[in-house]
């Protein structure tokens, strides 16, 4: 009987640690498959055609720049529109609000990460894109602005969960000893639970900018996606075209094996890498972080 | 209690979410023939009532039509996996050399012809504009309403994505004015929009902005600027069944299907009586130009 029972704990054992590995298993299987299907593209484009700044790709215009410079524009806005408003409601759902709102705002909240973003895309094109134009008299309001606004509420869920819970994790004490002091309920905000809840602030905010690095589809509908290159800071209020929405809206023409198809998926690896470096910076401030902590805690 | 709510609510927005974007329909008997089609978008509506119109008729043929752009339906059909590709365009010849080397001979049927309205927002005071003026507008060189005769506005150049075979004719008939080796493309800030809609809704709210659609998909909302040909550069022509069948509307194209092979059996029926009266009458409805029977 005892035997059986162990037999079944080695079981289970071994199949937890298969599921753990196998995402390993799967990232590396990816990146074999993306440096296999994408790097052709530096022998058969020439770097300075590849590094230039105009995309046209079935007529041979394989420059990356202006799509680089796209999903770096609008991912830096939407993290600009995100950042208030996420931590904002954070602070608010963990030290000010009584417990019943709570208990509405919460599963709210979940809902609008529930919310496909074909859908948001979809209000974006009739309702924000014509209002855009309309309140800053821009030519058209397929933007990306139009863009960041909507990917700032893709990335607003993630901020708020993760960032609400580093700031319940803040031991109650802290408060209590800065009230304590004669600190108002603001000064303990800011000078105390938010920096003390530091970590997993930052942790949240590298989270939502991945998830807005990453996004698709909503861009596609409401950027325009014109390949322009930037030239100055009023770049974001006109139209672009991201990394992503280039792949989405490409792949499914293109011939397996061209060049246009190894330039896609050299633009898989370059979204890996920056989607590698936004998460090894998030990892590497949690770390540090921790660290600190440690030390004054011993 | 509430949460479960919620989270309900939540599944009824996802699911809806979904099943607004499938486009495939498959209806017709369990047994029999199954047809796949698929390709250009601009076709996929005319070939959506082709295929419900023949299943009543011919309960044992399934046909499941599927959208995605002409070269996604042309890579289909090199690819082994559908009957039929709807192609707005003529298949490239890299596309025929992928197909003969996957040991294909693919036929080529005009199944209706197409007239490429220029749309701009009913505000707009503008016209007509001559395919000279389009092609630099699209190039960029006119930039303001003004310099062809509007008010004093920046022009919003839309476009449909390059899988468009709407876009590939546009470049060549237009932007190239037809002729062979330009190398002229869409300037870099016109405006890529993945569909249709997009576009019509665009051109409705915005009056800065131009664009251009297959005559089936414009809706009242918008307005069709009449353009002129190289050939008579002074004699500005609307779109219509009339000015595509006489030949004086300068944008008009044939659509296309293609088969792997010579077609047989179910496909073979269904190809045929798309040529038909019954068929043709069809397109009429939808907005295209019927092919002239001769």
């Amino acid at each position: 009987m005892k035997k059986l029972w162990m037999n079944g704990d080695t079981i289970i054992t071994g199949l937890i640690k298969i599921s753990g590995y196998s995402s390993i298993l799967f990232v590396t299987l990816i990146l074999i498959f993306l440096l296999r299907e994408g790097l052709p593209a530096l022998v058969n484009i020439p770097l300075d055609s590849l590094f230039s700044t105009r995309w046209y790709p079935t007529e041979g215009y394989f420059g990356i720049l202006p799509l680089i410079s796209g999903t770096l524009l609008v991912t830096i806005t939407a993290t600009l529109v995100a950042l208030p408003f996420g931590i904002g409601t954070a602070v608010y759902l963990s030290e000010v609000a009584p417990a019943w709102i709570k208990e509405i705002l919460k599963p709210i909240i979940e809902i609008l990460a529930g919310i496909p973003s074909v859908v948001l895309g979809f209000i974006g094109i009739l309702v924000l894109v014509p209002f855009v134009r309309t309140t800053f008299n821009l030519p058209t309001g397929l933007s990306g602005f139009t863009g960041a606004i909507i990917l700032g509420l893709i990335a607003i869920p993630t901020i708020v969960s993760i960032a609400e819970d580093a700031l319940n994790n803040v031991p109650s004490s802290y408060r209590q000893a800065s009230l304590a002091l004669g600190a108002t309920k603001w000064q303990t905000i800011w000078g105390v639970t938010l920096p003390a809840a530091k970590t997993g602030v930052l942790t949240a905010v590298m989270l939502g900018v991945g998830r807005a690095l990453g996004e698709t589809m909503a861009v596609m509908m409401v950027t325009g996606n014109a390949p322009v290159m930037p030239e100055g800071l009023n770049a974001i209020i006109l139209p672009l075209r991201t990394m992503t929405a280039t792949v989405a809206s490409e792949m499914g023409e293109v011939a397996q094996g061209s060049t246009h198809y190894q330039a896609l998926f050299f633009i898989g690896i370059f979204l890996f890498i920056l989607s590698l470096i936004v998460n090894v910076a998030a990892n590497w401030v949690s770390s540090r972080q921790l660290k600190r902590s440690e030390r004054i805690l011993s | 209690m509430r949460k479960c709510l919620f989270f309900f609510l939540a599944g009824i927005l996802l699911l809806t979410g979904c099943s607004s974007g499938g486009s495939s329909v498959s209806t017709g008997a369990e047994t029999g023939a199954y047809i796949q089609d698929m390709g250009s978008d601009t076709i996929v509506n005319l070939a959506l009532g082709w295929a419900e119109r023949y299943q009543e008729s011919h309960p044992e043929v399934r046909i499941s039509v599927t959208g995605g752009g002409s070269g996604t339906g042309i890579t289909a059909l090199i690819n082994k996996t559908i009957d039929i590709a709807n192609a707005s365009r003529q298949i490239k010849t890299e596309e025929m050399e992928a197909a003969k080397a996957a040991g294909l001979d693919p036929q080529e049927f005009v199944v209706a012809r197409d007239a490429i309205a220029v749309i701009v927002n009913p505000e707009n005071p503008v016209q007509q504009l001559s395919l000279e003026q389009l092609s630099l507008i699209y190039t960029g060189e006119i930039t303001n309403w003004k310099e062809v005769g509007g008010e004093d506005r920046p022009i919003v150049k839309l476009s449909r994505e390059s899988n468009s075979g709407t876009h590939v004719y546009f470049l060549e008939a237009v932007i190239r004015k037809g002729i062979k080796g330009d190398t002229t493309i869409f300037s870099a800030d016109t405006l890529l929009l993945p569909s249709s809609e997009g576009i019509i809704a665009e051109v409705r709210d915005n009056p800065n902005a131009i664009g251009y659609d297959g005559l089936g998909y414009v809706t009242d909302e918008v307005k069709i600027v009449a353009v002129s040909g190289l050939m008579s550069p002074d004699q500005y022509v609307i779109p219509s069944i009339e000015t595509v069948n006489n030949n004086t509307y300068p944008i008009s194209r044939d659509l296309y299907m293609y088969t792997p092979g010579t077609p047989s059996g179910a496909v073979k029926d269904f190809l045929d009586w798309i040529l038909s009266d019954e068929a043709q009458t069809i397109v009429k409805e939808l907005g295209f130009v019927p092919i002239l029977s001769q």
